[in-house]
């Protein structure tokens, strides 16, 4: 039987019954939609994580006190007393493959500019903190070497601190109190979003020189943190293990013990954020997809009736010369037909939710054209695959016995 | 596609008849789960071409069930069935579908056309499965819809046709691919006797114009119309006779009242 023929026979069966065939074809759109979006999302968080890693500074390292998880004992970034300004001078002088480093501290502080108090972290730092984080100013500029050896009052702020504390009111040159100190603003940041890794907003901090956290604020001389950036982005590997021996010989810690510090490479975070989120792109495919094979259910279901009620057709078909393979590949193709117009469908309103969404949360805009082609290959197949079993069904019946069919 | 073409190495090769149909000793079994039910008990019948023969018999009595073997939608218990001197019994499905496709031309009581599909669309249904072109198929229904007096019925649906005028669409069908026989199970069986009269006339004509016809009626009135009628009682063949002084349906027709009157 020619192929136009049963094309044509098959539109027409489903023409026949055109809301019970958009019905059936509505769960094949729903999951064929929901697949290409899902990959869609998913893809866009993806490089939206990527555009934030790369934001946070080239060829960066990052050294924290306190371990992760090594050697069944669970303890917390900070959790340790162990990493002090020294390190970092060290880290500066002793590795080859280091460029710079700033060291840094963390304390939570309540903020006070006129009526408005705002509570947010104060980090002690050293000016070239903001070279290695590529961080640019929106007015002013750095606090200065000599804050840092004078301990001024100086701070450098946040753009969710500047919104939230001085409004309309220029902040350059006034002044603030932290932890009822009064402190100086310098300079204001530009925005730099959401951290890739920890989710948190960077925005929302202060920055003082560290000798002013030390002394004036926390009144401890232990670092949370030093940033560190590599000579290159190859380098950046040869100076995490520079780095991590350096600070073994200076910690005293014996062949065999646990790191009191840990050094995580940028590099190893992109590709921690990258595993992450194709992790989360095969889940919501795989949720997706489940949709996919209920609409093949429904299909199914609708052609076990359809055979059912045209059992009479069948029957005149068989005593006029169909065989059974022509009965078979009928309502095969009409199930493919029937699935493929779905995932047709589908595809548009997937391309169409996937932009809608992306541009709603500021993702770039991803419509994945695997997904696509997989979508349709895929709805081709749950056609095939669900509707295999009434077509076989048909094609066995009894001419006799369904000539007489009522 | 299988043709019809004579297995070689049959042990009971076929003799020198020239039947169309030829049955012998067939029999054929309904299992009904514990009890059996025997609906053909030793058929022994040849047909020859350019016959008109008409099956009778009570109801129960077999006519059906010979009319299925002898179409090739079912296969026999055991005995024998030729069609044109080939063993059809040793056909696969595909072959057997392939048969009915060519060789048969198949009219049922119940006209059984598809319905939302015009009147020429049903007579070009056997060509989709004949392996012929489109245009060819097309050409073959118009000429099959002439043939039985539709030519100006081509696009209208079964609902819109009368019961002779279906029936009449369902013999186009059964002619459409030019057919060695045309069977037909009580084809007047749901039509008034007019139009019974109307539908033999068709049959009568096809029959001169050289087909061989096999049809089924209760009506002694409708065999007459017949060159031979057979009988059958339970599962048997009761009588074989030619039909003596039988009447041509274009005669009968002329003395019949008209609908109109
Ligand atoms: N599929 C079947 N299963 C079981 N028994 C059957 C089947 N088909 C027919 N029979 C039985 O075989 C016998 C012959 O049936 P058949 O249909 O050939 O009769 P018939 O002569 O055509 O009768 P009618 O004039 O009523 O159409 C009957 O007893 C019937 O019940
Ligand atoms: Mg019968």
């Amino acid at each position: 039987m020619e192929i136009v023929a049963i094309l044509r026979i098959a539109m027409r069966a489903l023409a026949r019954n055109k809301m019970r065939s958009a019905l059936t074809m509505l769960g094949i759109i729903i999951g064929v939609a929901a697949v290409i979006a899902m990959v869609s999302v998913g893809q866009g968080a993806q490089a939206q994580a990527q555009q934030q890693i790369a934001a946070m500074g080239s060829n960066m390292l990052f050294v924290g006190s306190g371990t992760i998880s090594r050697g069944g004992m669970h303890m917390g970034w900070g959790a340790t007393k162990t990493l002090i300004y020294e390190d970092e001078q060290a880290i500066v002088r002793e590795c080859p493959a280091v460029k710079a480093a700033a060291p840094g501290a963390t304390a939570s502080a309540q903020v006070v500019f006129g009526n408005d108090n705002w509570n947010t972290r104060v980090n002690g730092t050293e000016p070239q903190y903001f070279d290695i984080r590529t961080w640019a100013f929106q007015e002013g500029a750095s606090f200065s070497q000599a804050d840092g050896e004078s301990v001024a009052n100086v701070a450098v702020i946040g753009e969710t601190v500047r919104k939230n504390l001085f409004g309309a009111t220029d902040p350059l040159g006034q002044t603030m109190r932290i932890n009822n100190l009064p402190f100086k603003v310098v300079g204001v940041l530009v925005t730099k979003g959401t951290s890739a890794a920890g989710g948190d907003d960077q925005d929302d901090n202060i920055f003082v020189p560290i000798t002013t956290l030390q002394k004036k604020i926390t009144g401890q001389p232990w670092l949370r943190w030093i940033i560190v950036s590599a000579v290159s982005r190859q380098g950046s590997y040869i100076a995490q293990q520079q780095i991590a021996s350096l600070l073994r010989d200076r910690h005293r810690i014996r062949p065999g013990s646990d790191d009191d510090f840990f050094v995580r490479n940028l590099a190893d975070m992109a590709d921690l954020a990258d595993q992450q989120s194709r992790l989360f792109t095969v889940l919501l495919a795989s949720i997706a997809s489940i949709s996919l094979i209920v609409g093949g259910i429904g299909i199914m279901n609708i052609m076990l009736v359809s055979v059912t009620e045209r059992t009479r057709e069948i029957g005149i078909r068989m005593a006029i010369g169909a065989t059974e393979g022509d009965v078979q590949q009928q309502f095969l193709i009409e199930a493919i037909v029937l699935s493929l117009i779905g995932g047709g469908i589908g595809i548009a309103i997937g391309i169409g939710v996937s932009y809608l969404i992306t541009q709603t949360l500021g993702w770039p805009v991803l419509v994945s054209t695997t997904a696509i082609a997989a979508a349709a290959l895929f709805s081709g197949a749950v056609g095939i695959f669900f509707g295999f079993y009434p077509a076989r069904k048909a094609a066995r019946l009894d001419p006799i016995e369904a000539l007489r069919y009522e | 596609m299988a043709t019809i073409s004579q297995p070689d190495t049959h042990p009971a090769q076929a003799p020198a008849t020239n039947a169309i149909i030829r049955v012998a000793d067939a029999h054929k079994y309904y299992e009904l789960g514990e009890t059996r039910v025997h609906a053909l008990r030793g058929v022994n019948v040849e047909i020859h071409r350019g016959e008109f023969v008409a099956i009778m018999g009570a109801s129960g009595s077999g006519k059906s069930t010979f009319m299925n073997i002898v179409g090739c939608l079912d296969t026999l218990s055991s005995g024998e069935y030729f069609l044109e001197e080939i063993d059809v019994q040793r056909f696969s499905k595909k072959d057997l579908a392939s048969i009915r496709n060519k060789k048969i031309g198949f009219v049922f009581q119940g006209f059984n056309l598809l319905s939302r599909t015009t009147a020429l669309e049903n007579v070009e249904l056997p060509t989709l499965y004949a392996h012929i072109t489109h245009a060819e198929g097309q050409r073959r229904a118009h000429e099959a819809l002439e043939l039985v007096g539709l030519g100006e019925r081509k696009l209208h649906y079964p609902s819109q046709l009368s019961g002779g005028q279906q029936q009449r669409v369902a013999i186009a069908r059964a002619l459409v691919n030019r057919p060695a026989i045309l069977l037909a199970d009580e084809p007047t069986g749901n039509l008034d006797s007019r139009t019974s009269v109307e539908i033999m006339d068709v049959f009568q004509n096809l029959n001169l114009g050289g087909l061989t016809v096999v049809l089924v009626t209760h009506e002694p009135d409708i065999s007459q119309f017949a060159t031979r009628t057979i009988e059958f009682r339970d599962g048997r063949i009761r009588h074989d006779t030619p039909v003596k002084n039988r009447p041509l349906a274009s005669e009968v027709l002329k003395n019949l009242p008209t609908l109109e009157d």
